[in-house]
């Protein structure tokens, strides 16, 4: 009996700790500067960290400049210039080395596999699962490491998962309880309000530190938002600093009853697995939606897939052809802290959460880009790639005009195609047959 | 020779390739790479990956295929003269792309083999005649003894001024 009373006793002070210190400043939309404190902890102990592993390493190391991750040398020189170089203008037997070196250069590195896993670390985080090359060094960092462990299983990934909860409790009761509104001004403000506490509450259940940039290019009413795809919380890292409709297919399970709740309060935009291959009913219902200036912008990951946030790929054109004003946003998140990326070929959703709760925090910057739109003589794959170049750029982000589908499906043999032909002009305009 | 931080990217690639995770790659590993499916000589840089009759290839041999890319220069520091014969000298790079021409592996390379590595690079762009009369021109050019086919020593002949170390080679960063 005394047990039962104590255990609620520290139930209650746990819930009143948790309300008084996350919610009902998440409610308020400020904020009581503890985040702010754990973070300059954590980021002192990882310098410290870093300069412990670099004296302990025994060859000195060459300096490691971020962009040169890469294993080999690749030559970039094209085609024509490799092959043609030799002044003779036939085919010689030594072409088929630059095919071959091409090739193996692909097989040790390529650029496009490299970007469906987690980006490479250059310096261990003191996360057991980052640690790929690095090994024993000391016994105070083992220490730090063991510390670091037990904080984030026994005391960060109970409070994370308790935020989680809450926010996700709220949301869907919150939004249900307003979607029994009539349609009027005092419900879009209650939805609003609604959607911005939860996203609050949700983005400190990840311990997220996110840096908003030129928030003047905020996306707009009757906008489409549209930016690079990471994992599942780029929408709650966007949605934690204005109000979007959300676009998506509809789902089972919890997911499906969060959406089936805010629905409701604010007209997202759910799609039923049947309909969503159907191209047209998509623009339509889309373009809908935008024409209608007092609905709120959508959000759109034109990728269509997760990408590990080291590049940029091919942006698909239908997010583009719904006309209106685009609103492009960068996301990049410092993988130092925590990595944000969702292998979802090697993890499942709830694997993927598991591992964000246990990491040290979620830090990214979120960059609003000036608005764009479709020029005259622009098509929607021309606007698409220069919308992509702009986010790429801002972003640090290499572009890639690969598509993202590549992570599991085939490439297309029309590349192929064109090397073949690229390779074929070279012979005809040497004038080497007859 | 090979470093250990090289070997052990090296192993870190083989195994974010190694999709069913059972310590050797397929062809279809390969084929999931995009910038080697797109190559018209894919096919046949894959199959050099595999012994004869195999569709498995472990770690090792596929450390053994690329060290015939390796940069010579990295043999001037063991220069073992009794030892057998590095596989990235500039002899064994000739003799894998040999290789990559003689099919059915009979150390000649004849007409039909010629055509379709041929066919492999132009695709449907050239005419059978045309490839046909580049085929005829390139033999001719390089048979010293007659016989319409290539051996390995006219193919290395016919390559003496190419700088065979430089095209084959892939440098390691660091």
């Amino acid at each position: 009996m005394e047990v039962v009373w104590a255990v609620g006793q520290v139930g209650a002070v746990w819930v009143a700790a948790v309300l008084g210190l996350v919610v009902l400043p998440s409610a308020l939309g400020i904020s009581l500067g503890i985040s702010e404190a754990y973070m300059w902890v954590l980021v002192k102990t990882l310098e410290w960290a870093t300069i412990r592993l670099q004296k302990g390493v025994k060859k000195p190391q060459p300096p490691q400049t971020p962009t040169a991750n890469g294993i080999i040398e690749r030559d970039e020189t094209p085609m024509e210039k490799e092959i043609a170089r030799l002044h003779r203008a036939d085919f010689e037997f030594s072409h088929i080395f630059y095919f071959c070196r091409k090739g193996f250069e692909a097989i040790v590195e390529d650029e496009v596999t490299q970007r469906f896993s987690s980006e490479e670390l250059l310096s261990w985080n003191l996360l057991t699962r980052t640690n790929v090359d690095f090994h024993y060094i000391s016994l105070r960092l083992t220490v730090v490491w063991v510390i670091g462990v037990i904080v984030r299983y026994c005391l960060l990934l109970p409070l994370r998962f308790t935020l989680a909860a809450i926010g996700i409790t709220s949301m869907i009761v919150g939004t249900t309880a307003v979607g029994q509104l009539p349609n009027s001004s005092v419900k879009n403000y209650l939805s609003e309000v609604v959607h911005l506490t939860c996203s609050r509450i949700l983005v400190r259940a990840l311990s997220g530190t996110i840096h908003y940039h030129n928030k003047e290019n905020r996306p707009q009413k009757g906008g489409i938002c549209v930016a690079n795809h990471t994992s599942p919380i780029d929408a709650i890292i966007l949605t934690n600093d204005g109000c979007y409709a959300m676009v998506g297919q509809v789902h089972g399970g919890l997911m499906g009853i969060i959406q089936r709740a805010t629905v409701k309060a604010c007209p997202h935009v759910w799609f039923e697995r049947s309909e969503i291959k159907d191209r047209h009913l998509v623009t339509k219902r889309l373009r809908e939606h935008v024409a209608d200036k007092s609905k709120l912008p959508i959000l759109i990951f034109p990728e269509g897939t997760c990408i590990n946030n080291t590049s940029v790929m091919m942006f698909k054109k239908g997010s583009f052809e719904i006309g209106g004003t685009i609103y492009p946003v960068a996301i990049k998140y410092d993988p130092q802290f925590g990595d944000a990326f969702w292998n979802s070929s090697k993890y499942n959703i709830v694997s993927y959460l598991l591992r964000i709760m246990t990491s040290w925090a979620i830090v990214c910057n979120v960059w609003y880009l000036p608005p764009m739109v479709r020029e005259e003589d622009e098509d929607a794959v021309q606007f698409a790639n220069r919308v992509r170049s702009a986010i790429a750029r801002q972003g640090g982000l290499t572009e890639l005009p690969w598509d993202g589908g590549l992570k599991r499906a085939k490439v297309k043999d029309t590349f192929k195609e064109e090397q073949q032909k690229n390779y074929s002009k070279m012979l005809v305009r040497n004038g080497s047959i007859g | 020779s090979v470093s250990h931080s090289q070997i052990t990217r090296l192993y870190s690639r083989f195994t974010s390739l190694d999709k069913g995770e059972n310590g050797t790659l397929s062809r279809e590993d390969f084929q999931r790479i995009p910038e080697l499916a797109i190559n018209p000589l894919g096919d046949r840089i894959i199959n050099a990956f595999f012994p004869e009759g195999e569709d498995q290839v472990n770690f090792r041999g596929f450390m053994r295929t690329l060290a015939h890319f390796r940069p010579i220069e990295d043999n001037e520091k063991n220069k073992d003269q009794n030892g057998p014969e590095p596989l990235n000298s500039r002899s064994n790079k000739l003799h894998f792309a040999f290789r990559l021409y003689d099919l059915d592996k009979d150390d000649k390379i004849s007409r039909d083999e010629l055509l379709q590595v041929l066919r492999m690079m132009v695709g449907v762009n050239i005419s059978d005649e045309q490839l046909g009369s580049i085929a005829d021109r390139t033999i001719q050019e390089a048979d010293q003894d007659g016989d319409s086919a290539i051996s390995f020593a006219e193919f290395v002949k016919v390559l003496e001024k190419v700088d065979v170390e430089q095209k084959m080679s892939i440098r390691f960063l660091h």
